[in-house]
């Protein structure tokens, strides 16, 4: 877009922040009393809701059963009121699939699949309003809804977006800065031991531009870390008063 | 006709009218518990360069050297001698698969099983044959727990008359570690239902049967139509049932009780609205306190 300005002369993005400032994020864990694990997060005007059914016997083809570890199944979907643009398929294609996998990837490095032998763990992700970083989002809520389940994982996993525009890498993508075409990526982060579960990028960046981008996104994820584990404490410290001592 | 409207608005947490805060070590997963080596790990840990880590949200319990930290809430674990309620799931060759909100499911073999009329003999090539017509997928059972596998399944026997196919009633579904332990699981409520606390959250609310049968070893369903007193009283207890576990309260025969008595004032369906959970619970709590200090 000719006349839109990404970054301006002042350091400003189009919507106020400062290049390597987050969007506000709210999230909430048990919201859902049914399923095993819960979560909704809001980052800016995404939105994303996560739902975590096991660990479970397997269901369907007994086949698919590991003798070692649990099977990790991810669904992705959004609604169809999510886009600006209605959507005709909410969930089967293309790029849901790939999101699907994706997460799938990311949650079989972080969770201890090695306790639940012969057992599935199915997470479902529904996003309900798509402003850019959706599968940030996707993994920061799926994150909270798994601690939300008690499946034990290796540490939270925290995800961000990051792009770069005019020299600068800019963190927390909004969809405005998305669609501009620049090049993105998609980072989540294990923050305690600062390992990474997964890392994408489909567009081209200079390979001296590389550090600089990803350093962005792992101190956003960093970050995001900070306000999840504040929202995490809070929920266990609230349902322990409750319980008593 | 008259309607009811509601509209959201921001509560307070109840911890917080609560007014008191937990002494207990509360982590996340990636915390470091310790890093000294002497400690055993238990469940919730895992050890990473020379550190106890935590892997799940929740209180950290210290026995001695070892140290485990308690998941907020967790599938059924099993333990020999529990009293589980379950659905069948599968007929298998000699046995039943039963789902019990559990890792696995678990395990209901045919030798384990009471014959109807109470016969103690060897299961022939005609009971496997039969097995379908004693227990089919979907039935609901009560069951205590034998033995429990090396991967954790769990294997169930209803060596008793009191065990067996539950009949007419009401399930409620609630985490397992909201239900306490006891002596005995199975409550006739003096209100005029009876009740099976099952171990691994699975609830069963029944209507108490008039005389207790002794030769069907609880595989004869009561299909007899039961009375409206009778269902107002049961989806009563359910509607308790669920705003205790809403407030995270324990379940257990003494709170159920008195979470039903504290809701009479109030219609059956009105008891699920949060503002008057939160009272008929807050009072619940405070008869609870008061009948143990």
């Amino acid at each position: 877009m000719a006349g839109l300005e990404l970054l301006s002369d002042q350091g400003y993005r189009v919507d106020g922040r400062r290049a390597g400032e987050l969007r506000k994020i709210q999230a909430r864990m048990g919201v859902f009393a049914q399923a095993d694990g819960s979560a909704y997060i809001e980052q800016g005007n995404t939105k994303a809701l996560a739902v975590v059914y096991g660990p479970h016997e397997i269901r369907g083809s007994r086949a698919r059963a590991l003798p070692d570890r649990a099977l990790v199944n991810c669904q992705y979907s959004s609604a169809t009121f999510s886009t600006g643009e209605r959507k005709r398929r909410p969930h089967g294609d293309r790029k849901s699939c790939e999101m699907g996998l994706q997460l799938r990837q990311t949650f079989e490095a972080a969770i201890l699949t090695q306790l639940h032998p012969r057992s599935q763990i199915d997470i479902y992700v529904q996003v309900l309003q798509a402003d850019g970083g959706t599968y940030a989002a996707c993994v920061n809520a799926a994150t909270l809804a798994v601690l939300d389940a008690g499946i034990p994982m290796r540490d939270f996993v925290c995800a961000c977006s990051a792009g770069f525009v005019d020299g600068t890498a800019l963190a927390d993508l909004s969809h405005v800065e998305e669609a501009a075409g620049g090049p993105q990526l998609a980072l989540a982060l294990l923050p305690a031991s600062g390992q990474i579960a997964l890392l994408e990028m489909d567009a081209r960046l200079h390979e001296d531009h590389l550090e600089r981008v990803l350093e962005a996104a792992a101190q956003a994820a960093r970050d995001v870390h900070t306000l999840l584990d504040l929202v995490v404490r809070q929920h266990v410290r609230e349902a322990s008063i409750l319980l008593g001592d | 006709m008259a309607m009811e409207m509601r509209l959201p608005v921001a509560r307070k947490p109840l911890s917080e009218r609560l007014g008191r805060d937990t002494k207990k070590h509360l982590v996340v997963p990636g915390d470091t518990i310790t890093t000294d080596t002497g400690f055993m790990r238990g469940h919730g840990t895992y050890m990473g360069e020379e550190k106890l880590i935590a892997s799940v949200a929740g209180s950290v319990e210290r026995v001695n050297k070892l140290i485990c930290v308690k998941a907020l809430k967790t599938r059924y674990i099993g333990e020999v001698g529990d009293i589980v309620v379950g659905r069948i799931t599968e007929v298998q060759q000699k046995r039943w698969k039963v789902e019990t909100n559990s890792r696995l499911d678990s395990v209901l073999l045919l030798s384990s099983m009471n014959l109807p009329g109470g016969e103690l003999r060897r299961r022939s090539a005609e009971d496997e044959l039969a097995m379908r017509g004693y227990l089919q997928e979907g039935d609901l059972i009560s069951a205590e727990v034998q033995a429990v596998f090396s991967d954790g399944a769990v294997s169930l026997h209803t060596r008793s008359l009191k065990y067996g196919k539950l009949g007419q009633g009401v399930l409620v579904q609630v985490s397992p570690s909201l239900v306490k332990r006891q002596k005995t699981h199975f409550h006739d409520l003096p209100c005029g239902a009876s009740v099976i606390l099952g171990n691994n959250g699975f609830i069963w609310i029944y209507p108490t049967p008039e005389h207790k049968e002794e030769e069907a070893g609880g595989f004869m369903a009561n299909l007899e139509p039961v009375s409206l007193a009778d269902r107002e009283v049961i989806s009563r207890l359910r509607n308790c049932i669920v705003s205790l576990v809403t407030q995270r309260m324990m379940l257990y025969d003494t709170s159920i009780l008195y979470c039903y008595e504290a809701s009479l004032p109030h219609q059956i369906k009105d008891i699920l609205k949060p503002e008057i959970m939160e009272e008929i619970v807050m009072e619940t709590r405070q008869r609870l306190l008061e009948q143990e200090g």
